[in-house]
């Protein structure tokens, strides 16, 4: 029932969320509370859920300021440890400019860098255990640096060139390496969120060991998937670690088109009765402890975790967009946690266990590394080699186990336009990966 | 030889899947409702019981999280049998199914696969109005990657479901559940039938296969190809016999039974004898697999061909509660057709 004229109600107004800053503002992060090192408390990793729900909306912390390890999350790694995660994290950097500028040579299509967020893959590789299964976007390539596989392997996939695993069949960055407990990346968004959660019920299931753990951006937190996985992974207490890689920007949309402006990411696992920590994506020893935590719970069947790495994207979404057309051009170099390679070498010189001079000698090693790797991968072919890249045939193989007669139809058509056109069919340098 | 027992297509479905989860562990059965309760339809009926809960669980209602967990569990090594409890509640799964499942394969050149069957009861004729009726298997045989299977008896439900189920690659099995506990022979007012006394419900209790890609001639005829899958089999059988002696036709059915890969030979082979074709599925028209079924038999046997090939289907509409049987592709409409395609 009315009781008074529409009239004199206040018109409803919709709210569209707007960032704090677009580009020629000044870079604005005051909403952000930061808490300081050690103020979020460490607790048992067999803390129900119910009773740690403040650590949604905490930060947890380890490296201040003052480049000390701080507080009750400090994992006291090794300084050995602490170099090798350094050195990984270098050497993810090293492989994304390599491979950005490979693509702006028009050796490939396209490319997707990590600058930013590399103790987000890297810290959580060595956290977990190898035999751990991965299930990451397409952001994580520090996991595959991290756990040592070859990096021309993956730059035969950027290519698509000969020697590509996958044929030339995916975007790339779509890496897939069974090998390195890499699950095949998708283009569409968190659908190996719930993939992540089967497997670690598959896993539980069998009475096996090893654990579970997938990574999404905090935009596809919207996704569908996002959300079955979860009500699976509290359902049957998963083993597995939802990562949510809140890096503020999705393309041109600003965190809060994912629901950001109003609550934390991390608490999206509240709901949903799942333990969740909120974690500084820019500390590598807090992500690798936050890491050590989850997995640890895993491993006691106390289910899963959610875990959301605050942390920024420091270049664009891909090759194919330009950040400074939507976004504050100084927001990457004011982001208040920092840079992460940064922050940990300034952590072990602190320590007194690495200093200017080996870290500049490092990145420079790491350059020639990739340089070589590079070099290597392109003596396979680069994509602007193109349909000698594989042989035509290896289209149609793989749809199925067994070639229906559809397909072989379809393929025999291609054989012979292409022979009508006089062109090669059978390309033999790559007869040894496809016999 | 195992013992051979008369049964329902719901209990041959039963049977396919207990004989499966007893000859391999990996056989992971999931769903909404599933477990305990045994499924609404009972497919599923004991298998908690007997497999324990490990291998037979209950889901929460998300079907994208089905399908998608299921992924996660073939990756891993197990062979996970999902249930969508009605092919209409498919949809939120679609981009795990045509984008993930589909393609895993193909994306990490057999680093992964999926070996996943989805049953999910389809088709109407039972008043299930909008929502627990459609056909949507156009949908799937339209992607690449997956395979479509739809059996019409026990004996098939089970060989194919066993068959669907050993597949290395992911398969969407769909069940008619119209003929879930007996023929249904398109006259909605006369008095269901049960399964018992059929020669197709004479199912082995003990572990036999359909290949999948084989179609089945459900009757021989000289004058006449008709193909068609599912509950329309057994539609079209009983309106062909039921003709009166004066339009009578000497008709060839065929049973597809597998859409995807299709039997194309079984259809080459019979159309090319008969010269006409007549396409039968409940499923709406436009862009339906009838679409296909014609494009493919014109393509191959139109020298053959005496009389334009004609499709009889579902109309274009939201699947009607009210007026299902003025919707449903029955025998009055197939007669109108059967009468139309020998004219010419």
């Amino acid at each position: 029932m009315t009781a008074e004229p529409l009239s004199n109600r206040p018109k409803l107004a919709l709210h569209v969320p707007e960032p704090p800053a677009r580009p020629g503002e000044q870079a604005d992060f005051r909403k952000h509370t930061l808490p300081a090192p050690g103020e979020t408390p460490f607790i048992a990793p067999e803390t129900a859920a119910s009773a740690m729900r403040d650590h949604a909306y905490g930060l947890v912390r380890v490296l201040g300021d003052d480049h000390t390890a701080q507080g009750g999350w400090n994992p006291s790694l090794s300084p050995e440890t602490l170099r090798v995660m350094l050195h990984d994290m270098a050497l993810t950097r090293a492989f994304d400019d390599r491979m950005f500028r490979a693509q702006r040579q028009g050796k490939t299509s396209f490319y997707m860098k990590c600058r930013g967020e590399e103790a987000v893959a890297v810290a959580a590789a060595h956290a977990l255990d190898d035999g751990d299964m991965c299930f990451p976007s397409y952001r994580q390539q520090g996991l595959l640096i991290a756990r040592g596989h070859d990096m021309t392997d993956m730059m035969n996939q950027i290519f698509s060139n000969h020697a590509d695993r996958l044929m030339g069949r995916q975007l790339p960055i779509m890496y897939s390496v069974r090998s390195k407990g890499f699950f095949s990346v998708s283009g569409n968004l968190t659908t190996q969120y719930p993939q992540a959660v089967g497997w670690a019920m598959a896993s539980a299931a069998r009475g096996g060991h090893n654990i579970a753990a997938t990574w999404c951006g905090e935009g596809s937190t919207a996704e569908g998937d996002f959300h079955s996985a979860c009500t699976f992974a509290s359902v049957y207490r998963a083993p597995v670690v939802l990562n949510v890689v809140n890096n503020q920007w999705a393309i041109s949309s600003f965190s809060g088109f994912a629901g950001g402006d109003e609550t934390t990411f991390a608490a999206r696992g509240v709901g949903y009765g799942i333990a969740s920590l909120r974690v500084d994506g820019n500390d590598a020893l807090a992500v690798y402890a936050a890491t050590k935590w989850a997995a640890e719970r895993a491993r006691g069947n106390h289910g899963p975790t959610m875990i959301e790495h605050f942390t920024y994207r420091a270049e664009g979404h891909s090759t194919s967009d330009d950040p400074s057309a939507y976004r504050s051009a100084e927001e990457a170099s004011l982001w208040p946690l920092g840079d992460p390679i940064a922050r940990l070498r300034d952590h072990l010189i602190a320590l007194g266990e690495w200093d200017m001079d080996a870290h500049t000698a490092q990145d420079k090693a790491l350059t020639e590394q990739v340089r070589l790797a590079n070099k290597a991968a392109e003596a396979n072919g680069v994509l602007g080699d193109g349909l000698t890249n594989q042989p035509l045939e290896t289209m149609f193989e793989g749809v199925f186990e067994h070639m229906p007669w559809h397909l072989a139809e379809q393929e025999a058509q291609m054989l012979a336009e292409w022979k009508a056109a006089g062109l090669p069919v059978v390309l033999a340098h790559n007869a040894e990966l496809h016999p | 030889m195992s013992a051979v027992k008369s049964m329902s297509m719901i209990q041959a479905i039963n049977s396919a899947l207990d004989v499966v989860m007893a000859r391999d562990e990996m056989v992971t059965v999931m769903g909404e409702d599933v477990g305990f309760f045994g499924g609404v339809f009972r497919a599923t009926a004991g298998l908690q019981a007997k497999y324990g809960k490990n291998r037979v669980f209950d889901t929460p209602i998300t079907e994208c999280g089905i399908i998608g967990v299921a992924i996660g569990m073939g990756a891993y090594g197990l062979r996970p049998v999902p249930e969508i409890q009605f092919a209409d509640y498919i949809y939120p799964a679609l981009d795990q199914l045509v984008s993930e499942a589909a393609r895993m394969r193909y994306r990490s050149a057999g680093e992964f696969t999926c070996p996943m069957t989805v049953r999910s009861p389809f088709g109407g004729g039972i008043f299930g109005g909008q929502t627990h009726s459609q056909s949507p298997e156009g949908i799937f045989t339209h992607c690449s990657g997956i395979k479509t299977v739809i059996p019409s008896t026990p004996y098939d439900a089970k060989g194919l479901l066993i068959a669907a189920i050993e597949d290395n690659d992911p398969v969407i099995f769909f069940e008619p559940k119209r003929l879930y506990n007996g023929p249904f022979h398109g006259h909605y007012d006369r008095p269901t039938s049960s399964w018992a006394g059929h020669a197709s419900a004479e199912v082995p209790e003990g572990y036999y296969r359909i290949d999948l890609g084989k179609a089945a001639t459900v009757r021989e005829g000289a004058d006449l190809t008709i193909l068609t899958y599912g509950t329309m089999v057994h539609v079209v059988a009983t309106t062909i016999a039921e003709l009166d002696p004066a339009e009578a036709v000497d008709a060839e059915i065929i049973d597809l039974r597998t859409l995807v890969p299709l039997d194309i030979e079984a259809i080459e082979a019979s159309v090319k004898k008969t010269g006409r074709c007549l396409i039968v599925h409940e499923a709406t028209r436009t862009s339906g697999f009838g679409a296909e079924l014609a494009a493919l038999v014109q393509e191959r046997c139109f020298g053959h061909l005496e009389a334009p090939i004609l499709r009889v289907t579902g109309f274009d509409t939201p699947y009607p509660h009210a007026l299902e049987w003025a919707y449903f592709p029955g025998p009055v409409r197939i007669r109108e057709a059967v009468a139309k395609i020998m004219k010419d």
